[in-house]
């Protein structure tokens, strides 16, 4: 199922999935050439963030993670300046002092990302805390993974949105499990006595969803239900959109094991290779997301490779933008201490 | 000026703060500890129940809701209550507070305050009785004020509520039966970094923050008995620190006592030696002194905490032991 949604909408949530995913890709193959340190990346859980950051505006506020690459891009970064940040270089969003960690910018939402585990989930609790207060209809967006949840600081916070009810959704991507692992039903997050996850909210008394988070229309209802709920002072809501981890994202260092995406393969059943064909044909998100697509008619194949062909270009672009991007002065690690 | 008790400043400054600017809210109760003084509160509660907030026992949370809140348009004052519970609160005041207008690349502001009551308070053993200042001053990104008197905490109160910046607000609840004369001026501010000279003196600089100036200003006294002249230099705000003042004092006196309730082991005295060491070591006519908590946990037992605290008598003990 699709999104109820225009078609040049959701054309366009489709562009914005293969902005994250050639994004990524590129960052992987960047890091194969030189030492750009750690970083995470959102390939797998497009069909996610996509849909449901499309239904924030402006003065809404997202707080994402380690892996907020492609929350960021969702809401329209320019992949350029975010690729310069990755790079530390001085055109970067936050003038390299933040690094693919912490990638901020309060144009597109996003006022700070903590990389500390559970640690934007107070943060998040206290943006709805001023829009409430504000008498405003902004909403605040949690992002987390399933590990932040073992944290105290959700059990503090969500208490306190409860009690407060608070304009909060918070969106948990659970990504936690392989494709077996999700066939056989199991999804708590692997050292999580509770199961499933949602009882973790529910317990605080505010609706508790999970959902799956490849469905691009599940996401945009349960989400488009949690926004309108929250605009209207009704409250918080919990999301646990349940994905599987990108076989890539299994190593330390993200790797391209399942190759660079091909977008025939949404329509050329004989372009999935034989290795990782359950990821290509079931459970990435993006591939189902253009197969829908195709299948209602709001695109064609030739579509789909001239949107490809120019975010793919726009990555390239990018990365040379970010190499030839010069490092911030040597001291300007003394500024910007204080305002 | 009218003498003015140090509580009733205190919540003077809370509730003009509340009542000048929307976006002040308070966020925790327990800004008077549960000291006879606390009831004073009830009249910013009575008036301004939308503004005052009452979390769960849950610093993490609420404190770092109040972070959250400052970056959404609100200029929270948030109220730790003993000082000893920031560390509950630790990892959002210092691993996100601290470092957001940083990592932002200075593009995103949090302005706000974090108020607690810090030192040894007489029984609040082990677990109520830190200073955590100095763990504080060791976390750039936070502006640190510490005043001594009703006057300071008007002046220095008002600045921290007007500034962009996360600012860490050092109390102690034994200033709270402080009177002073306090400036009746409602737009009367003190500027960050500015030291106040408390006493002048010529034989030696007693440099002290918070409650420990108060009894600074007792040993001088003392001291006076004794033929010595003892110089009080207050610094009133550790971010920024007012290095200058410190520094000419010494130049002047040539001699050093720093009193501080920090334990002594990297506390607020040792960086204000460190300083005079490095830059007026010329100028110093004996070895520094630092009067400072024992390096132990805080004892319950009162002549043990007696023991270990920086007391009015070690500070005098240790000025003449600087000037004989």
């Amino acid at each position: 199922m699709l999104p109820d949604l225009p078609g040049d909408q959701l054309v366009e949530q489709l562009r914005l999935m293969l902005v994250i995913r050639r994004f990524e890709e590129a960052l992987i193959k960047l890091a194969a050439d030189r030492d750009i340190g750690h970083f995470h990346v959102y390939i797998g859980q497009e069909a996610t963030g996509v849909p449901a950051l499309s239904l924030l505006r402006d003065g809404d506020f997202t707080f994402t993670t380690h892996r907020n690459h492609g929350h960021i891009l969702a809401r329209g970064a320019d992949p350029a300046r975010m690729l310069a940040e990755i790079l530390g270089k001085e055109t970067g969003y936050n003038r390299g002092k933040g690094g693919t960690l912490h990638i901020a910018s309060l144009e597109h939402g996003f006022p700070t990302t903590s990389a500390a585990t559970g640690g934007c989930i107070p943060l998040a609790t206290g943006a709805a805390f001023a829009f409430d207060r504000r008498g405003v209809d902004n909403v605040s967006v949690c992002l987390l993974g399933d590990g932040a949840l073992e944290e105290g600081s959700w059990h503090e916070s969500v208490n306190i949105a409860a009690l407060e009810s608070l304009p909060i959704i918070y969106l948990c991507e659970n990504n936690s499990l392989e494709a077996l692992g999700q066939k056989a039903g199991e999804y708590p997050s692997s050292t999580m006595a509770a199961a499933p996850l949602t009882d973790l909210a529910s317990i605080y008394k505010m609706p508790a969803i999970a959902i799956d988070g490849t469905d691009s229309a599940e996401v945009y209802t349960t989400m488009k239900t949690a926004v309108e709920r929250a605009r209207a002072g009704e409250g918080p809501t919990f999301i646990e959109a349940r994905t599987v981890r990108w076989p890539g994202n299994r190593p330390l260092w993200p790797q391209l094991l399942t190759g660079e995406t091909d977008v025939a393969m949404m329509w050329d059943d004989d372009a999935i290779p034989a290795e990782h064909a359950a990821w290509h044909r079931t459970n990435d998100g993006l591939l189902t997301f253009g197969r829908l697509l195709l299948a209602d008619g709001h695109t064609i194949a030739s579509q789909i490779g001239e949107i490809d062909a120019a975010v793919t270009k726009l990555a390239e672009d990018a990365v040379q933008f970010a190499l030839d991007s010069p490092y911030p002065a040597p001291e300007e690690a003394l500024a910007d201490v204080f305002a | 000026m009218t003498d003015i008790l140090y509580a009733k400043a205190l919540v003077q400054v809370l509730r003009e703060s509340v009542e000048h600017d929307d976006r002040v809210h308070l966020m925790g109760q327990y800004f008077l500890g549960l000291t006879h003084h606390r009831e004073m509160m009830a009249e910013i509660r009575d008036n301004y129940p939308e503004r005052v907030y009452y979390p769960p026992i849950a610093e993490v949370g609420y404190v770092g809701a109040a972070i959250g809140a400052a970056m959404a348009g609100l200029r929270p004052i948030v109220d730790i209550a003993t000082a000893s519970f920031i560390f509950q609160a630790f990892p959002q005041v210092v691993n996100e507070a601290a470092n957001i207008y940083y990592m932002s690349g200075g593009k995103t502001k949090v302005p706000m305050v974090f108020h607690f009551n810090q030192g040894i308070r007489g029984g609040g053993a082990a677990q109520h009785s830190h200073s955590p200042q100095a763990m504080l001053w060791n976390t750039p990104g936070l502006e640190i004020i510490a005043p001594s008197t009703p006057a300071d905490v008007l002046g220095l109160v008002r600045t921290a509520v007007a500034s962009d910046n996360p600012t860490a607000w050092v109390d102690h609840i034994k200033l709270f039966d402080v009177t002073g004369p306090a400036p009746e001026d409602a737009n009367y501010s003190i500027p960050f970094g500015v030291a106040d000279v408390k006493r002048k003196g010529s034989d030696v600089t007693l440099v002290a923050t918070s409650w420990m100036v108060q009894k600074t200003l007792a040993a001088a006294e003392r001291l006076a008995e004794q033929g010595i002249d003892a110089e009080v230099v207050d610094p009133r705000t550790l971010v920024p620190l007012d290095e200058t003042a410190i520094l000419e004092s010494v130049s002047k006196t040539r001699r050093l006592v720093v009193a501080d309730e920090c334990h002594r082991r990297c506390g607020v005295a040792a960086e204000i030696v460190a300083i005079v060491a490095e830059e007026a070591f010329g100028d110093l006519a004996a070895p520094i002194r630092r009067v400072t908590a024992d390096d132990v946990p805080v004892p319950f037992s009162p002549p043990l905490e007696e023991y270990i605290e920086p007391t009015e008598d070690k500070i005098v003990a240790a000025a003449l032991s600087v000037t004989s």
